[in-house]
């Protein structure tokens, strides 16, 4: 398992290297069309082969993968930063808070989240460059995920609430504050560490499916969900196998995120 | 020598025989892509009941898919009256509907007074509401009828294509039919099943009744993957429209894709025009610019996008009516080159300037707009992106924005909250006047502005002016006089800026013989009673 760990980290460091110096080893932009070789196979020139567009898909993946790896974490950061303020904090307080709080996140988890950021998506301002379309995209997935994550903090700080350690803090005349402060939030830290890498490939999904439903990342930004939609249709991949790469980066980078957390912060 | 002669004559009549056996029987299947709404073919309006009408209903007249030309069905002959209000049909005699009622001008004259009932409301009926007034139909003897409209008819027997006669006296309503198939079976979701009529009145050139085929059976079927696979399992017979990608893949395994050439559904951006659209002043100036609209229609590299996008399966447009359209498009109009020094020329006409690879307007704005279109269709987002690039070259920054369709229909319907769109419009009419509802100012699909009280510019005007005198007159050479310089006024002020017609592409399995594939719909059975299957095939593809 101590293995396993150690090439998962390896290749999380590798990826996430070679997406970060995409400019130096990327061949082409990622939005550069050389409309002459469309759909292309691998070749000294394009080594991943071409898209529909005779977009150099190496660089694509490249640029896709960063965008999606450097944004997943801070929508993930954002979703668990709403989740400490929102169930963190309700679960403390206790009482009608704490009832407000529950509410409102089983008032969120049953909302079809797909079709409520298709809603969201649409009325959006228009003219916005793909950067920005990008960050919005982000922002919405980490703004509309918080929800599970919360009701699993609410929980923890309810049970750290009535826990000797923190009646007896409270019993020495500590302020609500400080008690918060001093004992919840270190103790709920480690679940925090565990809901927000959790969170990651749990937004890097959302993004590649709202990609593949074309409401992603605008073009020609390429993020892995606009890069998962070349696959769509009847066998698409049989004839250019290099069109699933976008697809086993994910997998793998998925797959070692679950690898890397430690098997205690999920027990904890 | 008469002994040989005779057994030749013999051997030719068995051959005959033998072949016209071998055309027999057989159960052709294909998809629909959705429930039919109706089965009575009136109130047809939808694809998937129209392609029971066109299986099940007798005509009197058929626009021929491939000729283009009008021929006679269940009229033997017609004639309109020289100012278009009425038509005169001589019928065929001694024929019957599928369920043995014998048909006569009485069961024309019903049908057409079903038609026009105001309380039916027929999208058929409506194409032939000229005016107020009602619709008189007069049986002048069994075997011939005439209808008189209040009003002109521009196109009249043309429309004819789409009535099917109904039965006046028959107890099975609309399911006493004319046409090569009755209705036999339908499983809601599953097959909609068509079987031979043995009274369908055609015979071939050897006497032999048609159809050939024993049935039709139409899967319902709504995924197009799932459509393809099927017919690659050889589960179906027919695929009426296919898109580049498959066609590609289906025409690297077999024969069976088939490309009739350049077809009549259009793909086309627009500029939102809407004075109170929630847009800045000085976009509202550049979008209603007739200067700016030419630059960048000038500055889209069309062949690049269709063949690129459609690999080849797409023919840059031209306008508002394709080369397909062989009567009603105007010839003298070529394709609008791909120029991006001559946009830049045009755009200088308007006072904008290139600032280090950024177009700025008199007033030193950017020039950046939005492109929206609907998310699902590939062939639309590469489009958008390719045109992304071609305006970069002109120092303009192009923005795609995929949306839902119902988030981008209430926007160019109801908010106009948007900047252009590109959207395609699938135009299976020959007739122009099919489009009057996309070029009159005051009309809905009016889409660069819709719905004007009075027209907004001088052009509209002329383009109003123009539809309505080409509706309102039975001469063809009129007509079309009129129609090729509303072309012309929309080629010169490009309120859409047409990109490419699509090619039209379908499937047909080697099993099925004397099929040939039109661009006008239904394309691949548009002969259906001409159509037989050849059953080696058949069990080969099936096993």
């Amino acid at each position: 398992m101590k293995t396993a760990r150690s090439i998962s980290i390896a290749l999380l460091v590798v990826v996430c290297a070679a997406s970060l110096l995409a400019n130096v080893f990327a061949p082409a932009s990622y939005s550069a069309q050389f409309r002459d070789v469309p759909d292309s196979p691998p070749s000294k020139t394009h080594w991943l082969g071409t898209d529909a567009l005779g977009r150099d898909r190496f660089s694509r993946v490249l640029y896709g993968t960063r965008v999606s790896l450097l944004l997943a974490p801070a929508a993930a950061l954002i979703s668990t930063l709403l989740a400490v303020v929102i169930g963190g904090v309700a679960g403390f307080l206790g009482g009608p808070w704490e009832r407000i709080a529950l509410w409102t996140t089983d008032m969120f988890l049953s909302l079809p989240w797909i079709f409520l950021l298709i809603a969201v998506r649409a009325v959006l301002p228009l003219n916005v460059s793909p950067e920005i379309s990008i960050i919005i995209t982000f922002s919405l997935l980490g703004i509309l995920g918080w929800a599970p994550c919360a009701r699993v903090l609410c929980t923890s700080s309810r049970e750290l609430r009535d826990s000797d350690f923190v009646l007896q803090a409270r019993a020495s005349g500590l302020k609500t504050t400080r008690v918060l402060a001093m004992h919840i939030v270190p103790n709920l830290a480690p679940i925090l560490l565990a809901q927000f890498w959790i969170s990651i490939p749990v937004f890097i999904l959302a993004e590649a499916n709202l990609g593949v439903l074309g409401l992603g990342v605008a073009e020609p930004l390429p993020s892995w969900g606009s890069l998962l939609r070349e696959l769509q249709g009847y066998g698409t991949f049989v004839d250019q196998p290099c069109q699933l790469a976008a697809l086993v980066l994910l997998v793998i980078v998925v797959t070692c995120f679950q690898m890397v957390l430690p098997s205690k912060e999920f027990a904890s | 020598m008469r002994i040989v002669s005779n057994l030749r004559l013999a051997f030719i009549l068995a051959f005959l025989t033998v072949a016209a056996m071998a055309q027999s029987g057989g159960e052709l299947r294909f998809c629909i892509h959705a429930e039919p709404k109706t089965f009575n073919p009136l109130l047809v309006g939808d694809d998937p009941s129209e392609t029971v009408r066109y299986l099940t209903g007798g005509v009197l007249l058929r626009i021929n898919r491939v000729t283009q030309q009008i021929e006679p069905e269940l009229a033997k002959s017609w004639k309109v009256s020289p100012d278009g209000r009425k038509i005169t049909f001589k019928l065929r005699t001694g024929i019957y509907f599928s369920d043995g009622t014998p048909f006569s001008a009485a069961d024309v004259a019903y049908t057409m007074q079903q038609l026009m009932d105001p309380n039916l409301h027929s999208p058929t009926g409506d194409q032939f509401r000229s005016d107020a007034g009602k619709v008189e139909t007069t049986v002048l003897a069994p075997d011939r009828v005439a209808i008189m409209f209040p009003a002109p008819v521009a196109g009249l027997d043309r429309l004819f294509d789409q009535v099917a006669i109904m039965s006046a006296t028959s107890q099975k309503k609309e399911l006493a039919v004319l046409g090569p198939f009755y209705m036999a079976d339908y499983k809601p979701g599953v097959y909609v099943l068509l079987k031979r009529n043995p009274n369908y009145w055609r015979h071939d050139a050897f006497g032999k009744q048609l159809p050939y085929l024993d049935a039709v059976r139409l899967y319902i079927q709504q995924n197009r993957d799932l459509e393809v696979m099927r017919f690659v399992r050889g589960e179906v017979d027919l695929i009426n429209t296919l898109d580049a990608e498959y066609f590609e893949k289906l025409a690297s395994q077999s024969a069976a894709a088939h490309d009739a050439g350049v077809g009549f559904d259009t793909e086309q951006i627009w500029f939102n025009q809407v004075p109170s659209a929630p847009l800045p002043a000085y976009k509202k100036a550049w979008f209603t610019s007739t200067n700016f609209r030419r630059a960048i229609s000038q500055a889209i590299n069309r062949e690049d996008l269709a063949r690129v996008v459609f690999r080849g399966h797409a023919h840059p447009a031209v306008g508002a009516i394709s080369p397909a359209n062989a009567f009603w498009f105007n010839s003298k109009l070529k394709v609008q080159p791909y120029d991006p020094d001559g946009a830049l020329h045009a755009l200088a006409q308007d006072g904008f300037r290139l600032d280090n690879g950024v177009l700025r307007d008199k007033a030193g704005n950017k020039v950046e707009f939005s492109v929206i279109t609907n998310s699902g269709n590939k062939y639309r987002q590469l489009m958008a992106t390719m045109m992304q690039q071609d305006l970069a070259k002109i120092g303009v920054r192009l923005n795609v924005v995929t949306l839902d369709f119902p988030s981008l229909i209430e926007r160019i319907s109801h908010s106009f909250n948007y900047e252009s769109c590109l959207l395609g419009l699938v135009n299976d009419d020959l007739d122009p006047n099919a489009q009057m509802n996309v070029w009159l100012s005051s009309a809905s699909d009016h889409q660069w502005n819709p719905e004007q009280k009075t027209p907004a510019t001088a052009w509209e005007a002329e383009l109003d002016n123009l539809m309505r005198a080409q509706a309102s007159t039975t001469n063809p050479k009129k007509r079309k006089q009129y129609m090729d310089r509303v072309q012309e006024i929309v080629f010169e002020q490009n309120p859409f800026i047409y990109l490419v017609n699509k090619d039209g592409l379908s499937a047909i399995s080697p099993s099925v013989q004397n099929a040939s594939a039109s661009v006008l719909r239904p394309q691949t059975y548009w002969n259906i009673d001409e159509l037989w299957l050849q059953q080696a095939q058949v069990a080969k593809g099936r096993e």
